[in-house]
Formats: C-alpha cells, structure tokens, sequence
C-alpha cells in the first residue's frame, strides 16, 4: 500500500475495486466503516456483490475482466468535465499526453456497453471521485488476477495521479496483500528477479555485494523461473528438483490437474509444511515446519509495517522452525549456515537492504516500523511519495486500452466464473480447516448462481451441481443468491475435495505473470443427487 | 501452573493484527487481541480469535518422512536431511544450477524467506525462487 490502514478512517471517498474486504482483510474493513461514521463516500466496484458492497454508497456491477473499460470511462469523465489535477500533473509526473489523446478518443457509451455500467453511473461515481479532497483507492486480487493484470494496476495508479490523490495522507493506491507475510515474501527476495528490498539480480553492483556478502565468487545474474514457469521445465524435461515451503499449489494454483501432473513427474519434490496438504502427498521428501507460533521471526503486513513474532510454546512433534531446516540442509549441501537466532538472521538483512538498514529486534519491540527506514534514527515511513515526489522521480502516466479476457464465455461455455474466499477461511484451507471452530462455521464448497440462472437449469438450493471449463469438472452444492448477477457464478477456492482450482485459467498476464484466476468461461449442467 | 502471554502477529491476512497468545503449561489456550496495537487496536476478526486452534490440532506433521517403495515413511531428522541435501547435490552436479526450483512462501517469516533465497542463490546457484504473491 502506499498509505497505511488507518489513515483510510479519515478519507473522503474510498474507492474499492476488486476487494471483497469484509471478508478477506477485515480490520481494514474497520476503517472503512469508521471513515463511512465520518461521512466517507465509499464506491464498490466489483462484478459480484460482495459483502462490503453492501455497506456502499454506490455499488458498480461491471462485467467480470472489463476493469479497464470502466476506470478508463470514469477518467474520461473527470478530463471532461475539468476535475483532474492539473497543478499536481504539470508538477509530479510525466507522459500525461498518451492518456489524455487515450480518454479523448473513447467513446463513452462503448465503454459503457463493454462493463455493463450505464453511462449516468460511472458518471456520478467519477465526479465523486474526482471533486474529493482526499480519495483512496483500495483493491485487491479481483485487480490482478488478470491476464491484464498490470494494466488494470496501472489505470489504478492513472486514475490517482489525475487526481492529485498521492503523496498525502487518506489517499493512494492500496492494493491489499492478500497472505500474512505476501510482503515480506517479496521484500526479502523471494521472486526471481531481485534480491532483498528489490535489489535487482541483475544489476552488477547488487550482484557483488551479495556475493561479497554471502562468500560465494560469483551469483547468477540472469532472471529466474517463476512458478507457471517451473512447471513448464518441469513438462520439457529441464527441471528436476523442486523445493516447496509452505506452499499448497496443487490447491491454490489454476488449472490444478497440469500442476499435480507436473509434482508428480518432477523427479525431486521436497515439501515443507505443518500439514500433511494435497501437496506434500506427492513428495519424496516431507519435513515438518514449526507453525508461527513455535517460532521467532518477522511478517511485513500490507502498509508495510515490520512486525515480531514471538516463540509461545515448542515446535510440536518433532517439529523444527523453518530456518533451522533450511540452514541444516545448506550446511549438509556443502555451503554452511551456522545463525544462533533468527535475529542474527534479521541483522544480516538490515546491513544488505537499504530500505531495512534503520529497522532491529530492539526497535520492533513497539508498535513495528514501516519501511523504507533508511537509519537507526528514522521513524519509518506511513506513506510513500510524500508530496508527489515518486520513487523514480516522477510518476509516470501509462496509456491503456481494454483488452478482454484470456477467455470468454461462447455458446458451449457461456457461464463466467470467478473466485474469491469465505469470511471463516483462509487460502487453500490448510490452517482453517483444521480449526475446529472456524470449519464449523463453513464445512463445505459451494456455487453461487442467480435465481433465474438455478431456475433454468432446474436445481434448487442446497442441490448438487456439476460445474466443467476447457480444463477440468467438479461436482458441487449451489448456493441461490442474487450476490451474482445472471450469467456469472462465484465458488471460493478453500476446499480441495471440490477443488474451483482445477476449472481456472493459467493464461498469466505477460509482465507480472499473475494467472487469470478472477475470469473464465464454465459450463454448468445439474448433477445426479 | 504456568500461564503466559505472548505478544504476537497473526498468521492468516495481510492486515497483521498483534494479539497475545495465552499459553497454559505449553498448551495454547486462547487468543487476547493488542489493544495497544496500531494496526488491530484491540479488535480481531473471527479468523484471529480462534487462530490458536489449529496449532495443536492432531493433523500437524510430527516427523519427518521419505518416499520408500512408494509411500511416505518417517524417517529420522539426520536421514531426512542427509537425503535432502544429497539428491539436491546430484541434481546440481547431473543436471545443472537450473534444473533445481524454490518456492519461497508467503505464510513463513521473513527471515525464513531470506534464507530460503539465499539457499539457492549462494549454494545451488539460481535465481529460480518464487512465491505465490500472484495467488
Ligand atoms: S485477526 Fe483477522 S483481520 Fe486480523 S490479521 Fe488475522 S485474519 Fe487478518
């Protein structure tokens, strides 16, 4: 996020695209309901009515992967009817002329047509937007998941820039880092083209010092495999060892039955994890990590904000923290870790990433820092690009057109199908499930589907249903709700044994390489009961 | 009887809410939201509230274990490891720096991820890590 969670409560407008935040980042939601006691405007876009919505002043229901069509619209109304920041855009940011010849040449009511929002809607939901001192953006997965995810991202960033609503506090573009420690992931390197604190692998001086820092005479310096990537060696014969740590992607990742063939095939699967998952049940070696409560450590949450977690009870079993294991393992491999703590470990990250340097164990004891926290000194930072002074300089305008889904619905699959979570559950169920109090609360998969749409294929509620895309079939209940409008349907992806993921496209987008899992074409077609 | 609270950060969503986690005589017991925490401010969601149950629960893998004739037996730490460390060995002298993949996660701690990186950049020596940030 560039702003943080608490500076929401004091916006004028907040609009939510593609976040079904009650459910899936609830203490944000907070927030929100306080900025609405406030009198906050709030805007919820999203092609299924999800529970925040209903809590909206204007709920927009645009058609499933037509994010651009309907942000490029509202924008068009801004430019037109004088509402942008032309001060903030002279001063701040750069390559403003391919938008504006972009919102000059679009037709409106076409745009319109393509996300399925009547022109008077985006029209009123822009000039709210637009005539707001403080706006804030707030999105998530239903953003990215896109083939065309990082041109919906980048109409986000488009749409605060003209605006002026960046640099200051209660405004930005917040994306909602959908797991625990999804930030600190990244922040420490775990991607295949930078090291911590997105030091590139290869730029040279970054290359060096790492292999300075580490001991080794030389690290590689071209960009690795991302994870659709793996498995593709994995089918051609180039990769044959793979090493999963706490990580579920038989469940999680689209089109589910190529993933389990490519795990099965790989001649070396080893898996980390506190549960035996779909997952580690195709591995040829099973080591048993230390939940977070056994343990020392660190996460990173969505603003930022580096926290401690805290050693409460023994690793169970014979359960061992993560560090250890992967430290054994380097030492038994012939390159030797010998860290006493994962605070020796914290240390070394400090003294290699710039934006961690001012960031220890001593300073987390309080409320945690939000980097970038460049000295001992150095309160951390609640909100990026302070007065419009971006990152790389200035804040550069990206002109974009719609483009539609990887996959549309046709006559032999005219169903969409889009996924998300259950307020009781987490990712692919593996911590949740085995909550005996939260499984109560939501035991099983289901389909939710308008009632015109039950109603035509002759199911009623509860009833069991067969759902099928190009690449896999499942059976289970429906779930009549008007959440969905006719033509779409909604399943959330928790479950294993009625697995949504084995239907999901995994066309990615080319830059991000973020799967399209929020969009794709199902049949439906009432199941034996 | 001990009884202990722990200060701590939760494991599900990316909000990062602190709560304490009580501990009765090395059982988890309970969840007490931070009402000093910036971020939770004393709240929790109902994920939060019941996160201790799943610590413990009967399901979590205990030992380690190592495919043999076809199925998983468990198998000591020392031989677990010795096995790990081995065939990721061969791989890399067979097979090449590239043939070996990372999954670094989202649900471990920082320090973790980085070792995990650093794991295979310095040792096995690829760049071949990832997460599912994109899921
Ligand atoms: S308590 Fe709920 S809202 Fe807070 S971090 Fe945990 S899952 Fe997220």
């Amino acid at each position: 996020m560039t702003n943080g969670v608490a500076e929401l409560e004091h916006s004028d407008v907040i609009f939510i695209i593609g976040s079904n935040t009650a459910t899936s980042h609830p203490l944000v939601a907070t927030r929100i309901f306080r900025a609405i006691e406030n009198g906050a405007k709030v805007i919820v876009a999203d092609p299924r009515k999800n529970q925040i919505a209903d809590f909206a002043d204007q709920y927009i229901r645009h058609k499933p992967g037509t994010d651009v069509a309907l942000l490029n619209g509202m924008m068009k109304v801004i430019l037109d009817n004088g509402l942008h920041d032309q001060a903030f855009i002279d001063a701040n940011t750069e390559s403003f002329e391919g938008v504006k010849a972009v919102l000059e040449h679009l037709d409106l009511d076409a745009s319109a047509a393509t996300c399925g929002v009547p022109v008077e809607q985006i029209e009123q939901i822009a000039k709210d937007f637009g005539s707001a001192d403080k706006a804030s953006i707030v999105y998530c997965m239903g953003i990215t998941q896109h083939t065309n995810g990082v041109n919906n991202v980048k109409s986000l960033a488009n749409l605060a820039m003209l605006t002026g609503n960046i640099g200051r506090a209660s405004t930005g573009v917040n994306p909602l880092r959908g797991q625990n420690n999804v930030q600190g992931a990244c922040d420490m390197g775990g991607l295949p083209n930078v090291y911590t604190g997105y030091q590139p692998v290869t730029l040279g001086a970054a290359n060096k010092k790492f292999a300075q820092a580490w001991d080794v005479d030389e690290l590689p310096s071209g960009i690795g495999l991302t994870i659709p990537e793996m498995f593709s060696k994995i089918e051609s014969d180039d990769l044959h060892a793979l090493w999963i740590m706490g990580e579920n992607p038989v469940v999680s990742d689209p089109d589910a039955n190529h993933v389990e063939k490519a795990l099965e095939k790989v001649d070396l699967l080893i898996v980390q994890d506190i549960f035996l998952t779909p997952t580690a049940k195709l591995a040829d070696v099973v080591l048993p990590g230390a939940s977070f409560a056994e343990k020392d450590g660190t996460f990173v949450n969505t603003e930022r904000r580096v926290t401690r977690v805290r050693k409460a009870i023994e690793p169970v079993g014979d359960s061992k923290p993560d560090w250890e294991i992967i430290q054994e393992v380097s030492t038994r491999f012939g390159y030797a870790m010998a860290y006493e703590s994962p605070g020796e470990i914290f240390e070394e990250i400090a003294r290699l990433t710039p934006s961690y340097t001012g960031i220890s164990y001593e300073r987390l004891e309080g409320e945690g820092i939000q980097w970038p926290c460049p000295s001992e000194d150095h309160p951390g930072t609640p909100f990026l690009h302070r007065d419009g002074k971006f990152t790389r300089g200035k804040g550069l305008f990206h002109a974009i057109e719609y483009q539609p889904p990887a996959e549309v619905v046709d006559e032999e699959y005219p169903f969409w199908l889009t996924t998300g979570r259950v307020y009781a559950h987490y990712h692919t169920g593996t911590m949740t499930r085995n909550s005996e109090s939260l499984d109560f609360e939501v035991s099983q998969g289901f389909l939710e589907i308008h009632p015109d749409d039950a109603k035509a294929l002759l199911v009623n509620d509860g009833e069991p249903i067969q759902i099928a895309s190009r690449r896999g079939e499942i059976t289970t209940r429906i779930m009549v709700t008007e959440r969905v409008e006719p033509g779409v349907v909604f399943m959330p992806f928790h479950f294993e044994e009625s697995n949504i993921n084995k239907l999901t496209n995994p066309a990615y987008d080319p830059i991000a390489k973020i799967p399209e899992l929020k969009v794709c074409a199902v049949k439906l077609f009432k199941a034996a009961s | 009887m001990d009884y202990q609270n722990i200060l701590t950060t939760c494991t599900y969503c990316g909000c990062g809410c602190n709560f304490f986690l009580e501990v009765l005589d090395g059982e988890l017991t309970g969840t007490i939201p931070c009402k000093t925490s910036p971020v939770n401010e004393g709240k929790l969601c109902i994920k939060g509230w019941n996160v201790h149950e799943f610590v413990q629960s009967d399901k979590r893998l205990k030992r380690p274990m190592i495919r043999k004739n076809g199925n998983l037996e468990e198998v000591s730490w020392d031989e677990a490891l010795d096995y790990t460390a081995a065939r990721l060995k061969t791989v890399k002298a067979e097979k090449g720096s590239d043939a070996v993949g990372f999954f670094a996660s989202a649900k471990v701690t920082c320090e973790e991820n980085y070792l995990m990186q650093k794991f295979a950049r310095a040792a096995v020596g690829t760049n071949s890590v990832d997460h599912c940030a994109r899921l």
